[in-house]
């Protein structure tokens, strides 16, 4: 990924090179660079990213969230019995005790299960662990939680507040060491990732718990992030060859960071499967929201966020000659 | 020369591994595990208004004396007991074996008694108005002043008359508060404690606990969560695993597509793994699940910085740069990228501290510092080590910078 020699040559007569997207001019000892024409081809790219968003939001507001208890509240509870047992015995015990909703049942090794029900009073609480244990015998009760419906509703407001407030301070921040425009690409880039990742979500009706809030903010983190290094890397190419076409350039400071972002994201993915298939039951949801969002992230860095920028550039421009034309006229 | 350097750079090497082997042990005790990973419960008490006991700053504090009291009993390593906002109190104990009896006696409703010698409940602690500490004038030592409400007057009244001269007791929750001796017959429904204690601040502690007898605000449990301490020490082990799992890949990985600066990276991995340690091991931070997650992830963010100069220095030497001028050239140009790059990325660090509770804090507490140690190691150490390797020219063939 050589470019030094190339560059100024290029410079020295643009209408060769504008629009051609190939390794032209290149030159010199090493292996020239193959730009890749991101930017021509973007509304291929923005269709794909409205195809990955769209059944993700249509199922968002049918079917909205799968919601856990820390966003509903009730009471959650993970017990190990030693001898063999079955949910549908579990679920027996469960029917005697006098609960307004059905308990829900499920087994996730042999012998263990998660039991949600409604909020339970401590006392409740008690008498369901005393039936379990008297009538199917020993077991260890791994977790009990219960999450009160205030709890539960504040969570949800939280998280949309600590969203909005990230998006804010991060567009504030690009403005500030950037540009406007490349703070609202930024921003639409996140927004994007944010909505695939509560589209998969939904569409398969995974259950959320307060770590998937954790996990949209970290998401949110490290799209910028990969966002950011593409954007450095235009700010420093329009300042080095002011000359470049537009988007000859950003095409350039794409392909010259694509290592980079790919890479990247691959040592994070690394991770990411590694505490996902082998960590412990409690992490999965963040790990699995994480995961998308780290890919997602990844595409929408590359494949939108610059392209849109382009666009907003032009759309600048032209707002800017329109008005040019009616003063004039 | 370049002897110098080279010794300079074996030395820094076996340095570090020193360093490691030594610290390792002394950071890994002062490291606490969270409740989610040797079992213990998080419960939030939510004080609620009633006629007789509405919510005030002062009965929430009282009320908060009483809980600790309660789980001063239990005997647990470093508690948390402390409020949040004006009308929550939360309580962390983590390693505790039986969460389910913990949870039990934290959320019991507090009752204050008046018991005679015999033993027998006399008085109940909702007949009693008002508990104060003050200094005696006569004597200058702290006593606390308590008052009776008209119906309690009589009933102590009684009481004090039948047990004149005799040992009776103040019991809260089933436990011995204090054990004055009736010098006379308290007819007024004014009384005075004194004689044992030391402090105003002893006599201020009863004072708040007999005044939250007599103020029972009732709490509620909102939130409770409790990890038994099997499952802590699997989630443990399950993670540390997978977190090795991972390490090995990103090192392996490195090595593979960077090669010799990739094995400089990883070697910059260790120390850097040893400053985020270290740093919590400093702050006796608790590591939760969400942390290991936390630190894992920001490891991700150490090894960008350095794939974002490797892969700048790489462009550099291809532009035909000399080794020196292109690690050179690689770091000033890599530095703003970095920079920008990991602050957006603190801000989303900085917002989650803000907002997050508990296990969410945990998370964006050992991102941060993840995040702050990768700049710094990325942008002084990994570029020492690269100048230092090629003065020494140890490894020239640029085959090896990946060129």
């Amino acid at each position: 990924m050589k470019q030094k020699k190339g560059l100024p040559n290029q410079v020295q007569s643009p209408d060769k090179t504008t629009g051609d997207n190939g390794a032209s001019g290149q030159g010199g000892q090493s292996r020239p660079l193959r730009v890749i024409n991101f930017v021509g081809r973007r509304y291929i790219w923005y269709a794909i990213s409205l195809l990955l968003v769209v059944p993700g939001l249509i199922s968002f507001f049918l079917n909205g969230l799968n919601l856990g208890i820390d966003f509903t509240g009730g009471n959650l509870m993970q017990v190990s019995f030693s001898q063999s047992v079955e949910s549908e015995q579990v679920r027996a015990v469960l029917a005697k005790a006098d609960l307004a909703k059905t308990p829900v049942v499920q087994t996730t090794t042999s012998g263990e299960f998660l039991i949600r029900t409604e909020e339970l009073s401590e006392e409740q609480s008690d008498a369901l662990i005393t039936a379990l244990t008297g009538e199917l015998g020993q077991m260890e009760i791994l977790r009990n939680e219960k999450v009160g419906a205030i709890i539960g509703g504040e969570l949800a407001r939280k998280a949309i507040l600590a969203m909005s407030i990230a998006s804010v301070l991060i567009l504030l921040y690009i403005t500030l060491r950037f540009e406007f425009r490349f703070g609202l690409a930024a921003i639409v880039s996140l927004l994007h990732d944010a909505l695939v990742v509560i589209g998969v979500f939904s569409l398969f009706q995974i259950e959320v718990d307060s770590s998937f809030v954790a996990a949209l903010l970290t998401i949110l983190g490290y799209s910028i992030n990969d966002t950011i290094v593409i954007f450095d890397r235009i700010r420093e190419n329009r300042k080095n060859y002011p000359r470049l076409e537009m988007v000859e350039m950003v095409n350039r400071s794409i392909t010259q960071t694509l290592t980079r972002s790919i890479n990247t994201v691959l040592t994070v993915v690394f991770v990411l499967v590694a505490l996902h298939f082998f960590g412990g039951e409690t992490t999965k949801v963040f790990t699995l929201a994480m995961l998308i969002g780290v890919v997602s992230g990844c595409y929408s860095s590359i494949f939108n966020a610059s392209p849109l920028w382009v666009d907003f550039m032009r759309m600048g421009k032209n707002k800017f000659r329109k008005l040019n034309a009616f003063a004039r006229s | 020369m370049q002897r110098w350097n080279i010794t300079q750079l074996v030395g820094i090497v076996v340095l570090v591994l020193i360093a490691t082997a030594v610290a390792y042990k002394p950071i890994l005790n002062n490291l606490n595990l969270g409740l989610d990973l040797r079992g213990g419960l998080h419960v939030v008490l939510q004080a609620v208004d009633t006629p007789d006991a509405p919510v005030t700053a002062d009965s929430v504090q009282a009320a908060l004396g009483i809980v600790r009291n309660r789980i001063d009993q239990l005997g647990v390593k470093e508690p948390v007991v402390q409020t949040e906002g004006n009308d929550r109190i939360v309580v962390e104990l983590a390693g505790v074996q039986d969460p389910q009896e913990a949870v039990r006696i934290i959320g019991k409703t507090a009752i204050l008694e008046f018991r005679g010698p015999g033993g027998q409940t006399e008085l109940y602690g909702s007949e009693l108005q008002d508990a104060q500490a003050a200094i005696s004038p006569s004597d200058g030592k702290p006593e606390v002043h308590i008052k009776f409400k008209p119906k309690g007057t009589q009933v102590f009244a009684d009481m004090t008359t039948r047990y004149n001269q005799q040992q009776i007791a103040v019991y809260l929750d089933n436990q011995v508060l204090m054990a004055p001796v009736v010098r006379e017959p308290i007819t007024t429904g004014e009384a005075v404690i004194s004689g044992s204690y030391n402090t105003l601040q002893e006599a201020e502690s009863d004072a708040i606990l007999l005044r939250s007898g007599s103020l029972p605000v009732k709490l509620e449990i909102v939130e409770k969560r409790t990890v038994g301490p099997m499952l802590g020490s699997d989630s443990l082990q399950k993670s540390l695993q997978a977190g090795y799992l991972g390490l090995a890949f990103i090192f392996l990985f490195m090595l593979g597509f960077y090669r010799f600066p990739g094995l400089v990276a990883n070697f910059t991995l260790i120390l850097y793994g040893l400053l985020v340690m270290g740093v919590l091991a400093l702050l006796h931070a608790t590591i939760t699940l969400p942390g290991i997650a936390g630190i894992l992830l920001s490891v991700g963010m150490a090894v960008d910085a350095n794939i974002i100069i490797f892969e700048r220095m790489k462009e550099e030497l291809r532009s035909g740069k000399t080794l020196m001028a292109g690690i050179d050239a690689g770091f000033s140009r890599a530095f703003w990228t970095i920079f920008d790059a990991n602050l957006t990325t603190l801000i989303g660090a900085g917002v989650l501290l803000y907002f997050g509770t508990g296990p969410i804090k945990g998370f964006a507490v050992t991102l941060s510092i993840g995040i702050l140690a990768s700049m710094f190691t990325a942008i002084t150490f990994t570029r020492y080590l690269l100048r230092l390797i090629a003065r020494s020219r140890v490894v020239t063939d640029r085959k090896w910078y990946g060129v």
